[in-house]
């Protein structure tokens, strides 16, 4: 038997790595963390069933978010921007090249 | 979005998550609040370090020796330590047995919270809506679902798991393994056997 990937997609073991980094460098309590994370679930989990896969991450991503933007850490302005940043940053590199955010 | 295009010009643009995660860590990064190489570390170790052999080496374990399945009734969370299996959230690790009369199954009703460090990261049905809210409604369905059929005089004991305290179901030994050292007896013990949705198989 082949064993399940541990995470089906990179974003999946990134933001997850990031989060434990957080709390592991003592920036985030892990049952705080929990509680937020159950409420992203559960307020997700009323619209639809949850499938535990990608939309489990998604929950996990916006609950990250918000943590982050509450302390100030990473404002959903700041966010929205990166993210345009690097979008713009893909579709700008030639295929073949490593992709990197213009300084 | 992907593009049907081929010969697309540009590197392919990643979906909308994973651009958003790539902005969180720019941004943590650049502030120094994070530390790029510990994400690469921590990937590797869940990846490719961390699973659930680590939790049928105790199981195993357990089995064998009377002495240390005393010492994780009465402390498993020091025990494991020392096998080198730490939360690194800081959780309890509490063992449940498996008997003829109780069987053990674990869930996590609120997110998903599972012992990390012995059985690596949960599959994703351990996460779905539907066995986190099955579980405790109907145990007995559930394991049926999985192929487990217990007998009517074994009762089903469903622990839900918090961010302070993790399960880790020590599940029968099987029949004909009397021979058997701590390395073949591993080999018996599943993944979903120490999550209580399986048996330990036989040999």
């Amino acid at each position: 038997m082949k064993p399940e990937p541990v995470f089906d997609q990179p974003w999946h073991a990134q933001v997850f790595a990031l989060t434990v980094h957080l709390n592991e460098s003592g920036r985030l309590d892990w049952s705080d963390w929990a509680a937020r994370f159950g409420a992203t679930l559960k307020k997700h989990g009323v619209a639809k069933e949850l499938n535990g896969g990608e939309d489990y991450f998604a929950a996990w991503l916006e609950t990250l978010e918000g943590v982050l933007a509450e302390e100030g850490a990473a404002s959903p302005e700041e966010a929205l921007e990166m993210r345009g940043a690097w979008e713009r940053a893909y579709l700008e590199t030639p295929h073949g090249e490593p992709v990197q955010l213009r300084s | 979005m992907p593009h049907d295009d081929h010969d697309h010009p540009h590197t392919l643009l990643p979906p909308d998550p994973a651009l958003r995660v790539k902005a969180l860590e720019t941004i943590l990064t650049r502030k120094g609040l994070i530390d790029p190489a510990a994400l690469d570390e921590i990937i590797d170790t869940y990846e490719n370090k961390i699973g659930p052999k680590n939790g049928a080496r105790v199981v195993a374990r357990a089995w064998s020796d009377p002495e240390f399945l005393e010492a994780l009734r009465a402390d498993a969370t020091a025990v494991v330590k020392d096998m080198g299996f730490y939360g690194r959230q800081g959780e309890h690790m509490v063992i449940v047995e498996n008997t003829p009369d109780v069987h053990n199954m674990v869930v996590c009703t609120l997110c998903s919270c599972y012992p990390w460090p012995l059985l690596g990261i949960p599959p994703g049905w351990y996460k779905s809506d539907a066995y986190r809210a099955r579980a405790v409604r109907e145990p007995r369905k559930v394991l049926a679902d999985f192929g487990v059929g217990l007998g009517d005089n074994t009762a089903v004991r469903v622990w839900d798991s918090t961010a302070e305290v993790r399960y880790l179901v020590i599940p029968m030994r099987p029949d004909g393994t009397d021979g058997l050292d701590e390395d073949a007896l591993a080999g018996l013990v599943t993944r979903d056997s120490m999550i209580g949705t399986g048996l330990a198989v036989a040999p």
